[in-house]
């Protein structure tokens, strides 16, 4: 690709080839001064060898880029984040969770992964021990709220029509509709996807990857995005492992070479194995969360 | 498809500037995307020739800056080029690496009328 304009071929790949774009093919894109008869030529050896020996250099000019016949004067400096929108709607979400001491789990995974089935189970263990309030993401359906809300939770669904993630402004809109306990536990389910939701932050504190054995022992490497946001992998379904070929210690290694802090649980959501060390670990960052809040009231004794 | 996501952020914030600044016609937009932030950039093409329909900048041209992956090895503390975020250090071979640059999604600037 053109590092200058950024034309050229993206990262899309098929049987392993890059595209070639239609982009910019009437050659009228440049960020040099050039005679009529030149044309923006992309191939790479013309590219190097115009934008090595060039006097005007992309990173002079106010704009940091350099377009002929752009007055300086015309440019405006934006400078922002694009989803510094998001961000600021997961700062509110972050800050009056920290303020009521709430602890936030954003669980993540590929649909099928036993989600739902692992969040059911967690509640039934916490029950009597926290309170806890449950948001579900789903393009369709309220089929996991009501799920959840018939272990005796208060849930709220978000149906992202067409969309493929949860946001803050979202969240931020169902917290609103929950009865949020001081020093509780807040989970949010999002929707069954390893690419859109790694990118968004909700406000929470950790995202916790569910990663199932029926699935590829590559998928950290196929979605590195994902196990790189994650702070927390839980390998579920493993009383199946009996039955299949997957590599237990295969995927742990490739989920370390893209995040080699990540801590993974090998749990079965559905027989009971290594729960209780996800239990346990809920329950003392809960404990953790709560005592945030108390050294914040200590601080400012204006809060509640 | 998040990078529809992305791109209707995009209107978003040149609307919002657009407000503060008092312009009218956007011709240009910069925009920097590090090459290990989950952005496919034709696709965020695409989706912004959609979603810019309706807006000040049905016209603009989208410019995308590549900002070059890059990680310091935790063991060899070399600051090193990376593609991806499961590459090794090419000098020493460790697959520690913490990412230093590479994750941008901005808009860096915008040329109006």
């Amino acid at each position: 690709m053109c590092t200058t304009c950024g034309c050229g071929v993206g990262q899309t790949r098929f049987n392993g080839k890059s595209i070639r774009t239609y982009r910019h093919s009437d050659g009228s894109l440049s960020y040099r001064p050039l005679t009529q008869s030149q044309a923006h030529d992309h191939s790479p050896e013309l590219v190097d060898r115009d934008h090595a020996t060039e006097t005007i250099h992309f990173g002079t000019g106010i704009a940091g880029t350099h377009a002929p016949g752009i007055s300086q004067e015309r440019i405006v400096r934006i400078e922002q984040d694009i989803l510094a929108k998001n961000n600021r709607y997961a700062d509110e979400n972050r800050h009056y969770l920290a303020e009521h001491g709430i602890f936030a789990l954003n669980l993540v995974s590929s649909p099928g992964s036993g989600k739902t089935t692992l969040l059911v189970e967690t509640l039934r263990m916490l029950s009597g021990k926290l309170s806890i309030a449950v948001i579900e993401g789903d393009q369709q359906t309220d089929h996991d709220a009501a799920r959840i809300r018939a272990t005796g939770v208060p849930a709220v669904q978000i149906n992202t029509g067409k969309g493929c993630h949860l946001d803050a402004h979202m969240v931020g809109c169902a917290m609103q509709q929950l009865p949020l306990q001081d020093d509780s536990l807040l989970c949010i389910e999002n929707v069954g996807n390893l690419v859109c939701p790694s990118g968004f932050d909700l406000g929470e504190a950790h995202k916790v990857v569910i990663l199932s054995v029926t699935e590829g022992e590559d998928k950290p490497l196929k979605y590195p995005d994902m196990f790189r946001a994650a702070d927390m992998m839980l390998l579920n379904k493993c009383d199946l492992l009996p039955h299949l070929t997957f590599d237990v210690d295969l995927t742990i290694g490739y989920a370390h070479r893209i995040n080699p802090a990540l801590p993974v649980i090998q749990i079965s959501a559905t027989q009971g194995a290594g729960m209780s060390a996800w239990i346990d670990w809920i329950e003392m960052e809960c404990r953790r969360a709560a005592a945030a809040r108390q050294s914040l009231k200590s601080a400012d004794p204006a809060l509640g | 498809m998040h990078e529809m996501s992305l791109a209707e952020n995009i209107v978003q914030l040149i609307d919002d500037a657009a407000r503060e600044q008092q312009f009218t016609h956007v011709k240009t937009v910069w925009l920097e995307i590090g090459q290990l932030a989950c952005v496919e950039k034709e696709s965020l093409r695409f989706c912004f020739d959609v979603v810019a329909q309706d807006s000040i900048a049905r016209q603009a041209r989208l410019e995308i800056i590549d900002i070059a992956g890059q990680a310091l090895c935790m063991r060899c503390h070399q600051t090193v080029s990376v593609a991806s975020y499961y590459e090794a250090c090419p000098d020493c071979g460790n697959i520690v690496l913490q990412m230093i640059q590479g994750a941008e999604m901005r808009i860096k600037e915008l040329e109006v009328e």
